[in-house]
C-alpha cells in the first residue's frame, strides 16, 4: 500500500512514456530535433550527477563528450567496428578520461577545480587539432554508414534513430534516479552540502567524487558516441569550450540537482535558438533576454523553482 | 635569427600579452573576489570596449591620437555604466546567487554580442594607433606602440593598487569582500559597493581592450580568449591578490611565448595549458592566494 | 527592443519571389536552353544555409547579398521552368551541429527543394550526412577539398567554386617561375591550413622548387610576431594564408617585422584579407606583393560585360567596397559562388524538368551531366568545367599584384592547371 518508494520514479516514467508517444506523432523536423535533445540530455544528466548532486563544478565536460564521440567515430572509420561496439567504446572512453582527469583534478576544489578541468579540456581540444591527420582536425569527418547500423536497424532513418536515442535516455534517467535514491546518492549530496562533515562521518571525499566523476564521464562518453553514430559527424567543435559551458547552462536552466532538469534545460535551450532564429535575425538577443527572464523568474532553474512552490515530487 | 634575439622577441611579446591580461584579469578578480560572481560576460565587456574604441576613433577622425585618447576615457566609462546598469537590473535582483548569476551573465554575453553584431557588424576592423614608430633593435624591428602599451598598463595597474590599498574606497571594498554582513552593520552601502565594483571590473576590461585594439582589431567575438585567460590568471594568482594576479599574468603571457620557441606552436599551447593545470593541482589555492572555497 | 535591432538586418526571409513572368530570357543561362513550360506555377523554394552569426559572419552577410541579387535577376528573367523562386535563409551560427539541424529545418519544415550556400568546411562536413539522409540536393560554396576527396555523398555537390586543391596546384607553377623556388609557408594549424600545406608543398616540388619551412599557427592565436623569426633567412617566397578575425593582425605584424628592410617575395591567399580594406593602416607594406584571387576584387581594365553587370547587381564598386558604404568591403573572391550556384540550380532543374521533390534525383543527375559552363551572366567569374564524377567545378584563378593599393591581375591560370586525377566517382554511388 505504501507507494512512497515508487514516487520518485513517477515523473521520469511519465516523461519516458510521453516521449515514446511523441516518437509516433512528431513531424519529421521535430522528430529529429527530439532525438538530438534526448542524446544531449544524457550528456546533461552526466553533468547533473557531478554538478547538480555532488557540487563538482566542472568546465571540462567537453573532454568526456569528445572522448566518446571520437572513440566511437574513429573505431568505426579506422577499425570498422559495429555501432554497438562503438557505443561501448565511447562509454569506456568517457569514463576512462574522466578517471584520469579526476585523479589529478580532484586534488583541487571549487574554482580551482573549474580551471583545472577547463585546462585539461582545452589541452584535449588542441590535441585533436594537433593530430589533425588522424582526427580530421577542425573539419572533422563523416562517420561511415556501415557503422550506423545497430541490430539490423538503419540508424540513419528516423524511427531507429529516435528509438536508440530514447533507449539511451531511458537507461540514463532511470540510472540517474537509482543513483541519487541509493545510499551513495545521499553521500553525494552530503559532499555537495558539506564535504568536511561527510568526511567526519567516515566517507572519503576523494573516492566518492572520483566515482561520481567517472559515472559522469560514462554518461558524457556514451552521449558523445551516440551523437556521432546517430547524426553521422565527428568534429573538434564538440570538444571545444562551448560544449563544456552548455551542459552547465542546461542544468542550471532546467534545475540543477533535479531528475528532469537536464532534459528540460536542453529542450528549452534548443527551441529558444530554433524558434528565435525563425522570427528574427537578431536571435542571439532573444536568447539572451530569455535567459535573463528565466533566471529572474526562477533563479534555481525552472524545476528548482517549481519544486520550491509545489513540492518535491517533480524532482 | 639567432637564439638569443629570438628569445628576446618572445619575451617582449609575452610582456605585451601579460600587460593587457593583467588589466583584464584584475577586473575579473575584483568582481569575483568582492561579489563572488563568476562573470561570464567579462569578455563581452572587453569586446564592447574595443568596439567602442572603433566608434570613437571613427567619429573623431584625425588626428588618431586625439580619437584614441578620447576612447581611452569614454569607453571605460561607458562600459562601466552598462555594467552598473546590468548589475542593478539583473544581478542585484538575483541576490548574487552564484549559480543564477552564471546563467544571467551568459544571457548578458549573448545580448552584448548581438548588439555588437547588429550595430558594428561581423568584420574585424582596425583602429589606428595613436602614434607609430618602429624601435629598431640590432636583430629585428619592434612596434613602439606595443612598448607603450606595457607602460600604460603599468600606470593603470599602479593606480588601481593605490585605490585599493591607500584609499577609503579600497578599504570599503576589502571590508565588503571579507564580510558582507559586518560591512553592512558598519554602515557601508553594500549595494553601491557592488555596483561600483562591477562597473570598475568592466571598466578595467574596457581599458585593456582600448589599449590592445590598435594591435588586434575589434571583432564581435573577440571576448572569448580574454575571458578564459583572465579566469586562469585569477585562479592561478590566487583570489584577492593583486600581486598574484600580476605574477600569474606574467607567467601565462611569457610561458606560452617562450615554450613556442622550443616546440611547434600548437604543441607549445598544449604544454602550457597542462602546466597551468598542474600548477593548480599541486597548489590549489593559487600561487599567492588564501585557500579558496566555492 | 529586439524588433528594432532586428530590423537593421534585411528580413530573414528576404523572399523576392512572385516576380516571375519574365522580362526577357536570361542571356546564355547555361548549357541547357530547354525552357519547359511548368505545370505548376507555385514557387520553387530553395534553402540557404547562412553563416549569419559566428566566425563566418563577414562572409555570410555578403553571401546573402549576392544570393539576393542573383535571385532578383533569376526571377526577372523567368525564374526556373517559368516558376518563381524563393530563397529561405536560415542561420547556422557557422557551427556544424547547428548546420545539420538547419539542413533538416530547411528540408522538412520549410519544404525546400534544394539547399545551398555554406562556406566553412566543418559546417559542410557536419551537414552533408543529414542532406544525404534526407535525400535533398546540397550545393556547397565552400572551396574545401571535402567534396572531390570523396568523403561526402552523392547529394552533395560543389558547382560554384574551385576547390583549394585545384587553386593551389594552379598557382604553384607561376609562383616558382616568377617569385622564387625556396618557399616558406605560414598557415593556420587546422584542416584548411593543412590542405594548403599538403597540396602546395607537393605542387612546388613538382615544379622543381622546395618548401623549406612550414609555420603552423595555432588557431587560437591572436598575435603572431613571435613566429616571424622562424622564417628562414634564405626564404625567397613567403606564402601566407590565414582566416578568421585575427588575419589583419597577422598581415600588419608581418609588415612590422620586415619594416623597410629587405624581405622575401610575398604571396598570399586573399582569404587573409577578405572583407578587409587594403587601405587599412599598417597594410602599406603589401604594396608589390602578390595574392591569389578567386575573383578580382578591383575591377580590371579587361573586365567582361558579365562581370561588370554582376558587380553592379551585387552592389559593389570598382574597388570591391559596398556601393552603400565604402568602408564595407566585400568577400569578392568567394561570394560569386553563391550567384553561380543559383544559376547552376536553374540549369539543372530545367534540364531535369524538375517538378517537385520526387525529381530531386534527376536534378542531381542533370548536374552530374554538366561539363562546360560558359562565361555568361550566370557565370560572371568566367567559364568553368564541371566534373560530374567528383561533383567539383574547376575554373580560372587569378594572381594579382598590389599596385598603388589596388589588386591588379598579372596572371590568370588555365582551367587545366588546376585539374587533378579523380579521387572518387560519386555517380557509381547509390542515392
Amino acid at each position: 500500500m505504501n507507494g512512497q518508494p515508487l514516487k520518485p520514479w513517477l515523473a521520469p516514467l511519465a516523461l519516458i512514456g510521453l516521449l515514446a508517444v511523441m516518437g509516433f506523432v512528431l513531424p519529421a523536423y521535430h522528430h529529429n530535433n527530439m532525438a538530438r535533445i534526448l542524446v544531449l540530455a544524457v550528456f546533461a544528466m552526466g553533468y547533473n550527477i557531478a554538478f547538480g548532486y555532488t557540487g563538482l563544478l566542472s568546465l571540462g565536460h567537453a573532454l568526456f563528450f569528445g572522448a566518446g564521440l571520437y572513440a566511437a567515430g574513429l573505431a568505426i572509420n579506422q577499425g570498422g567496428v559495429t555501432a554497438g561496439l562503438a557505443l561501448g567504446l565511447g562509454l569506456l572512453a568517457g569514463g576512462g578520461v574522466a578517471l584520469a582527469t579526476g585523479v589529478l583534478a580532484l586534488r583541487t576544489a571549487g574554482v580551482s577545480f573549474m580551471i583545472v578541468t577547463l585546462m585539461f579540456a582545452q589541452a584535449g581540444y588542441l590535441l585533436l587539432l594537433y593530430f589533425g591527420a588522424f582526427t580530421g582536425g577542425d573539419e572533422g569527418f563523416v562517420v561511415a554508414r556501415t557503422g550506423r547500423v545497430l541490430g539490423g536497424f538503419d540508424l540513419t532513418t528516423d524511427g531507429p534513430r529516435y528509438g536508440l536515442a530514447l533507449g539511451l535516455f531511458t537507461l540514463a534517467i532511470l540510472g540517474q534516479t537509482a543513483i541519487v535514491r541509493a545510499p551513495f546518492g545521499r553521500v553525494m549530496v552530503a559532499m555537495r552540502e558539506n564535504s568536511a562533515r561527510a568526511q567526519m562521518l567516515g566517507f572519503d571525499p576523494f573516492r566518492t567524487k572520483l566515482i561520481v566523476l567517472v559515472i559522469s564521464g560514462l554518461y558524457s562518453g556514451v552521449a558523445g558516441a551516440a551523437y556521432g553514430i546517430l547524426f553521422g559527424y565527428v568534429g573538434a567543435s564538440f570538444a571545444a569550450i562551448q560544449y563544456s559551458i552548455l551542459p552547465l547552462l542546461w542544468v542550471l536552466l532546467g534545475g540543477s540537482g533535479t531528475v528532469l532538469g537536464p532534459f528540460l534545460g536542453v529542450f528549452i535551450m534548443f527551441y529558444l535558438i530554433d524558434l528565435s532564429s525563425s522570427y528574427t535575425s537578431a536571435h542571439l538577443m532573444v536568447v539572451g533576454v530569455a535567459l535573463l527572464v528565466l533566471v529572474l523568474f526562477a533563479p534555481r532553474g525552472i524545476l528548482g523553482g517549481l519544486r520550491k512552490r509545489w513540492g518535491t515530487w517533480l524532482a | 635569427m639567432a637564439f638569443g634575439p629570438f628569445l628576446l622577441l618572445a619575451l617582449m611579446e609575452g610582456l605585451v600579452t601579460a600587460a593587457v591580461l593583467a588589466l583584464t584579469a584584475l577586473g575579473l578578480s575584483l568582481v569575483f573576489g568582492v561579489m563572488r560572481v563568476v562573470n561570464v560576460a567579462h569578455g563581452a565587456f572587453f569586446m564592447l570596449g574595443a568596439v567602442g574604441a572603433w566608434f570613437v576613433t571613427e567619429w573623431v577622425g584625425n588626428p588618431p591620437a586625439l580619437g584614441f585618447a578620447l576612447a581611452l576615457v569614454i569607453c571605460p566609462l561607458a562600459v562601466g555604466a552598462i555594467a552598473a546598469l546590468a548589475n542593478g537590473l539583473v544581478l542585484k535582483r538575483l541576490n548574487y546567487d552564484p549559480e543564477a548569476t552564471i546563467v544571467a551573465t551568459i544571457g548578458l554575453l549573448y545580448i552584448f554580442q548581438q548588439m555588437a553584431l547588429t550595430l558594428y557588424g561581423p568584420d574585424a576592423r582596425p583602429v589606428p594607433a595613436p602614434f607609430s614608430f618602429r624601435v629598431q633593435l640590432p636583430w629585428f624591428g619592434y612596434s613602439g606602440y606595443k612598448l607603450a602599451v606595457i607602460g600604460a598598463a603599468a600606470v593603470v595597474l599602479a593606480g588601481v593598487w593605490l585605490v585599493l590599498n591607500r584609499s577609503k574606497i579600497g578599504l570599503v571594498m576589502r571590508a565588503t569582500q571579507i564580510d558582507r554582513e559586518m560591512a553592512q552593520a558598519f554602515g557601508i552601502n553594500v549595494d553601491r559597493v557592488y555596483a561600483g565594483v562591477f562597473a570598475m571590473g568592466a571598466g578595467l576590461a574596457a581599458v585593456a581592450a582600448v589599449l590592445i585594439v590598435p594591435i588586434q582589431q575589434a571583432h564581435y567575438l573577440m571576448g572569448g580568449d580574454p575571458l578564459l585567460l583572465s579566469f586562469i590568471v585569477v585562479i592561478i594568482g590566487g583570489l584577492g591578490s593583486l600581486r598574484g594576479t600580476l605574477v600569474a599574468a606574467l607567467l601565462i603571457g611569457l610561458s606560452d611565448g617562450v615554450i613556442s620557441v622550443f616546440f611547434s606552436p600548437t604543441l607549445a599551447k598544449i604544454i602550457a595549458t597542462l602546466l597551468v593545470a598542474l600548477v593548480l593541482v599541486f597548489r590549489p589555492q593559487g600561487l599567492f592566494g588564501r585557500q579558496v572555497t566555492r | 527592443m529586439t524588433a528594432k535591432l532586428g530590423s537593421a538586418f534585411p528580413n530573414r526571409r528576404s523572399v523576392l519571389g512572385g516576380m516571375a513572368a519574365g522580362s526577357g530570357l536570361l542571356a546564355a543561362a547555361g548549357a541547357f536552353p530547354g525552357f519547359v513550360q511548368a505545370q505548376s506555377s507555385a514557387p520553387i523554394k530553395l534553402g540557404f544555409q547562412l553563416h549569419r552569426t559566428g566566425i563566418g559572419a563577414s562572409y555570410g552577410r555578403w553571401y546573402q547579398r549576392t544570393t539576393q541579387a542573383a535571385l532578383k535577376l533569376l526571377n526577372e528573367t523567368g525564374g526556373i521552368n517559368g516558376r518563381p523562386v524563393e530563397v529561405v535563409f536560415e542561420d547556422d551560427g557557422t557551427d556544424p551541429a547547428r548546420g545539420a539541424e538547419v539542413v533538416g529545418k530547411l528540408a522538412t519544415q520549410h519544404g525546400c527543394d534544394a539547399i545551398f550556400g555554406p562556406l566553412f568546411s566543418h559546417v559542410v562536413i557536419g551537414s552533408a550526412p543529414r542532406a544525404g539522409e534526407l535525400k535533398i540536393p546540397y550545393l556547397v560554396c565552400s572551396e574545401g577539398y571535402h567534396v572531390a576527396s570523396g568523403m561526402l555523398n552523392r547529394w552533395t555537390l560543389q558547382p560554384g567554386i574551385t576547390d583549394v586543391k585545384a587553386q593551389v596546384r594552379a598557382m604553384a607553377p607561376w609562383v616558382t617561375a616568377n617569385l622564387g623556388k625556396k618557399v616558406t609557408m605560414i598557415f593556420p594549424d587546422y584542416a584548411f591550413g593543412h590542405d594548403h600545406r599538403d597540396f602546395f608543398t607537393q605542387a612546388v616540388k613538382e615544379q622543381g622548387g622546395e618548401v623549406i619551412a612550414h609555420l603552423a599557427i595555432p588557431p587560437t592565436e591572436t598575435s603572431f610576431t613571435r613566429y616571424m623569426p622562424q622564417i628562414p633567412a634564405e626564404t625567397e617566397v613567403l606564402y601566407h594564408v590565414m582566416v578568421g578575425p585575427a588575419v589583419l593582425t597577422f598581415v600588419k605584424e608581418l609588415g612590422e617585422f620586415y619594416g623597410n628592410g629587405p624581405r622575401p617575395e610575398i604571396f598570399g591567399f586573399i582569404d587573409s584579407l577578405e572583407a578587409v580594406n587594403l587601405a587599412s593602416p599598417g597594410l602599406e607594406f603589401l604594396e608589390g606583393t602578390h595574392f591569389w584571387e578567386g575573383h578580382c576584387r578591383n575591377q580590371q581594365p579587361d573586365a567582361s560585360v558579365d562581370e561588370t553587370f554582376y558587380r553592379a547587381a551585387v552592389g559593389v564598386d570598382a574597388t570591391g567596397a559596398s556601393l552603400a558604404d565604402a568602408r564595407d568591403i566585400s568577400t569578392y573572391s568567394h561570394m560569386f559562388s553563391t550567384w553561380e550556384t543559383l544559376f547552376v540550380i536553374k540549369a539543372g532543374m530545367e534540364a531535369a524538368g524538375y517538378q517537385g521533390p520526387k525529381d530531386r534525383q534527376s536534378f542531381v543527375e542533370a548536374i552530374e551531366a554538366m561539363t562546360t559552363l560558359p562565361a555568361s551572366r550566370a557565370h560572371p567569374q568566367g567559364d568553368k568545367i564541371f566534373n560530374g564524377k567528383t561533383h567539383q567545378v574547376f575554373g580560372h584563378q587569378s594572381i594579382s599584384k598590389v599596385t598603388g593599393g589596388q589588386l591588379m591581375r598579372v596572371y590568370q591560370t588555365s582551367i587545366a592547371q588546376g585539374q587533378y586525377p579523380d579521387a572518387v566517382d560519386y555517380t557509381q554511388q547509390s542515392f
